[in-house]
């Protein structure tokens, strides 16, 4: 039980990681090369440390990994990571999730009509 | 908040169920899917055509403000049974997706309550796996386009 409890906490992590349209922009920044924090700060108007705490945050749940490169560290994409979250079907479930809520709100609305 | 709505999808198979529960009577869900006004309001597409019947057809539309197809999709209603069931094939229209089968089992769960289970059964498994990444990629590509947006600011 402990182990599948992890494992769902685990994904759920990973979902608030991509949820974030910075993080996805991140990844796909990221996705044909490998950049310093500083180099990935530059393609964003936000500041350096908010850039830096994107980066940690998908950095803890694997989706990127650190290589240190001489004195330079830079981030890579964790492609056996990716393959995982792209098969995952959340995204799918929210978009049918919000499809229902609407139906339930439509019927809702026409009950209450006279 | 708890998540109403559920999706399983088995590894390697080639369908998938996603399952509701809704606060609502059984009548009106079905309702919901049959009445063209009302399908119109909850998925946000033109009913061209919903023949309610078995060896019936039906067709859905988007169109942008200028009248642009956005959506086009259509099928046959195998079989359909009021409160019960319909069941029909779905196909995308100027897509690259064949047709797939689905299932809509609808039930009472009590006076004000009712569930939907929908199981679609897909040509193959990679088909099955390209619809559920879909919204996924489209994510990505959100983000892929506001990235071009900073990108385009910073370099005009």
């Amino acid at each position: 039980m402990q182990t599948n409890d992890y494992a769902v906490k685990l994904r759920r992590d990973v979902f608030q990681a991509i949820a974030d349209p910075t993080r996805r922009a991140i990844l796909l920044l990221l996705a044909s090369q490998s950049m310093t924090a500083g180099a990935i700060a530059s393609n964003f108007d936000s500041s350096r440390p908010t850039v830096s705490k994107h980066l940690q945050i998908l950095t803890e749940c694997d989706l990127l990994m650190q290589q240190r490169n001489g004195r330079e560290v830079v981030y890579h994409l964790n492609p056996n990571k990716m393959k995982a979250i792209a098969d995952f079907i959340e995204p799918f479930r929210q978009m049918w999730e919000e499809r229902f809520n609407k139906l339930e709100a439509v019927m809702r609305k026409f009950k209450d009509q006279p | 908040m708890e998540q109403k709505t559920k999706v399983h999808a088995e590894d390697g198979g080639q369908e998938l169920f996603i399952t509701r529960e809704f606060d609502l009577p059984l009548h009106l869900l079905f309702k919901a899917y049959v009445e063209p006004r009302l399908v119109e309001q909850w998925m946000g597409t033109k009913v061209l055509k919903l023949d309610n019947k078995k060896h019936g057809s039906w067709r859905f539309q988007t169109t942008d403000e200028k009248g642009n197809i956005l959506f086009q999709a259509g099928g046959v209603i195998h079989d359909i049974v009021p409160n019960q069931r319909i069941i029909r094939t779905f196909q995308m229209e100027h897509a690259p997706f064949e047709a797939q089968l689905e299932f809509m089992d609808f039930e009472e769960l009590t006076g004000n309550t009712s569930k939907l289970t929908v199981q679609i059964v897909y040509r193959s498994v990679a088909v099955r796996d390209q619809m559920l990444a879909m919204p996924f990629a489209y994510g990505i590509n959100m983000a892929h386009n506001r990235l071009q947006k900073i990108i385009e600011k910073l370099d005009p």
